[in-house]
């Protein structure tokens, strides 16, 4: 078995003129990381630019209102760009400034990883592409004009279904043109060996944060900790350093769309099979040839028709559950959370306020779940507004 | 002596590629029938898939129009075992992992033999993964065909060491499609292939007029031509066929 294994999933599934990329990739990140300097400026940027450790809220008004186990937010919302994604690329950059690129291009679907993409750029000095699905681009207008805004090019991608695997493809042939001055900074946990291990490694600081702070603050382990998973950054980086925890629950919370029984959703475990696609082999929406499946979601960030490896496997040895949210349940998570709260989260994360929802009520109130806010939600109010027949200009 | 190795006896192979089904079947065959008749060597039959990522925009579009046709897997069976008996020439799939792992791997490789095709090329298949379909490819007498890129280096000799049938040479960086001009030093990379092995390198990615062919061929063993053909096939409709077949001729001729 090739390198970057999870069980049968991972691999490196990709055209002979990136090899040496990925190699070159997989030697310098094995050096650096262990490398005293470049932890020290990566966590000196994460702390003093991207304002970690975020916060580990208890979410008093919605524990009390849903009656059951206590709930806290992990508040990667209040991140320097508004998401967990900041965390992964302010690493990737450096590592590619390391490296001597001088470029970075990037895929993004909400347009969250592509707007932390063009920040890093922007603060390091580099060169930044971002490809967006162009039904993404409509969809999150805003976020388009940040990235420009930061200096970086937005190539709206038109091919296929024009959302995010779209623009993974499109990021990928880009690389295959250009690979000497130019990083693709990969947003998820997917993708061919060695991203799913770098992405992880620079996502796992969300466990790390929670799991130091659950001691302190109740003296234990969480029962549970919950997040939405399209190809599963922010749900890695929230379970990584719990795997070992067996009694710790980890819920990854798919996009259903209008449904796990439609053809118009993005849930990989729920709908998917064993397939090899972007580089790697995991679980894939497709149909009976193997032709990758038009997915669909709300949500322009879990609109993916595949999951990173590592979760594959981790479903594979039933270490972690993975249940699929509709658009639905999600916006009324969505509405509730800023209702009950006074926090507006990304659509995305909604996903996974929406399973606490269900699930808080069901545990005793000596029970304790973290649900990861992976973004704030100030990008989907137009298109919420929208899904309500409410149509406001952004 | 295996057809792929008699492809490469008549002087330098030109090998063409259709995608199968793009827009339909009958077309893809009246294609081919003039391919086979104008002196192409091998022919690569291009089976559709829905993300191609090693593909420009021309072949991509040929994959969505194929697959929007109505073809599969099970159609291309079918439809190469026919073709197989109406031509002599060596034929070769190019597709996807997914489209291979996805029908069963052995079951569809197993089923290239029984059609009669001659080897694969999945460019999304590096070495390092060879192991996902080589297996079943030595079981059932497919060959299995390594690409080398201008970025490659150190890599070649590895690679070329255990290459069978032929090696597909890529001459560019970036996915396929027509480019004015190649600048990597493709006899370079041929010479440390042939430190290697005698095994036939084929040159693909960006050719389209008979002069690159002439220039591409004189330090290697033949060409392989995709975007171009698919250009020429949606730019004359019900001509297609024969130009495609003049166009063959003519890089066959250019090469020779």
């Amino acid at each position: 078995m090739s390198k970057g294994r999870f069980g049968v999933h991972g691999g490196q599934y990709i055209p002979e003129t990136l090899m040496n990329a990925v190699n070159e990739l997989e030697e310098a990140y094995n050096h650096y990381k262990n490398d005293p300097e470049f932890n020290k400026e990566l966590e000196f940027l994460l702390n003093e630019y991207a304002g970690r450790p975020s916060r580990l809220y208890y979410a008093e008004k919605m524990t009390k209102d849903l009656g059951g186990a206590k709930i806290y937010l992990k508040r990667e919302d209040l991140n320097h760009t508004g998401a967990h994604k900041i965390n992964n690329v302010l690493g990737q950059a450096l590592l590619a400034k390391k490296m001597g690129k001088t470029r970075l291009i990037a895929e993004t679907g909400a347009g969250q990883h592509g707007v932390a993409t063009a920040t890093a750029a922007a603060l390091m000095n580099m060169e930044c592409v971002v490809f967006m699905g162009e039904e993404d681009t409509k969809r999150q207008a805003l976020n388009v004009y940040r990235m420009r805004l930061l200096g970086a090019t937005v190539i709206p991608v038109k091919t296929g279904t024009a959302t995010l695997k779209d623009a993974v493809s499109e990021a990928m042939r880009e690389w295959t043109s250009r690979i000497s001055d130019t990083h693709y900074c990969l947003g998820s946990v997917m993708g061919p060996h060695p991203f799913p291990t770098i992405v992880r490694d620079f996502q796992a600081v969300i466990s790390k944060e929670i799991k130091e702070e659950m001691l302190k603050k109740e003296g234990r382990l969480p029962d549970a900790v919950i997040a939405c998973v399209g190809g599963g950054s922010n749900a890695i980086g929230s379970f990584y350093n719990f795997i070992e925890d067996k009694d710790v629950r980890l819920i990854g919370c798919e996009a259903a769309g209008r449904g796990i029984d439609t053809f118009e959703t993005a849930a990989t475990i729920n709908t998917g099979r064993l397939g090899i696609f972007h580089g790697m082999k995991s679980y894939f929406c497709q149909d009976k040839d193997g032709q990758i499946a038009p997915v669909y979601s709300i949500s322009a960030g879990l609109d993916y028709p595949g999951i990173g490896p590592e979760h594959a496997y981790l479903h594979d040895i039933k270490r972690a559950e993975y249940v699929a949210v509709t658009d639905e349940e999600a916006v009324n998570a969505f509405e509730y959370l800023a209702r009950t709260e006074g926090i507006i989260p990304a659509i995305e994360s909604s996903h996974a306020l929406s399973y606490a929802m269900k699930l808080a009520p069901t545990l005793s109130k000596d029970k304790i779940i973290v649900v990861t806010v992976s973004g704030r939600g100030d990008k989907d109010c137009a298109a919420i507004a929208r899904y309500r027949g409410e149509d406001i200009n952004e | 002596m295996s057809r792929i190795s008699e492809a490469f006896k008549n002087g330098k192979a030109f090998i063409p590629f259709i995608t199968l089904g793009d827009p339909d079947l009958d077309t893809t065959e009246k294609i081919i029938i003039e391919m086979a008749k104008n002196g192409a060597d091998i022919i690569e039959l291009g089976i559709p898939f829905s993300d191609p990522t090693a593909e420009g925009p021309v072949i991509q579009e040929a994959n969505l129009r194929a697959l929007k046709g109505g073809i599969n897997t099970d159609k291309v069976f079918e439809f190469t075992k026919k073709i197989r008996s109406l031509v002599n020439v060596s034929l070769v799939y190019m597709t996807y992992a997914n489209v291979i792992f996805s029908y069963g791997s052995e079951k569809f490789i197993s089923k290239c033999k029984e059609v009669g095709i001659d080897a694969i090329i999945v460019p999304d298949v590096p070495f390092e993964e060879r192991e996902e379909f080589l297996p079943y490819c030595e079981k059932y007498g497919i060959d299995f065909i390594y690409l080398i890129a201008p970025t490659s280096n150190e890599r070649i000799k590895m690679i070329a060491k255990e290459a069978k049938g032929f090696i597909y040479v890529v001459s560019s960086l970036g996915v396929t499609g027509v480019r004015s001009s190649i600048t990597t030093d493709i006899s370079s990379i041929v010479k440390s292939i042939k430190e290697e092995t005698d095994v036939p390198c084929a040159i693909g990615f960006g050719i389209q007029t008979p002069d690159q062919a002439k220039e591409m061929s004189k330090s290697s063993d033949g060409v392989i031509v995709g975007s171009k053909i698919i250009k020429l096939l949606h730019e004359n409709e019900a001509e297609a066929p024969s130009v495609i077949g003049k166009y063959v001729r003519e890089m066959k001729e250019a090469m020779n």
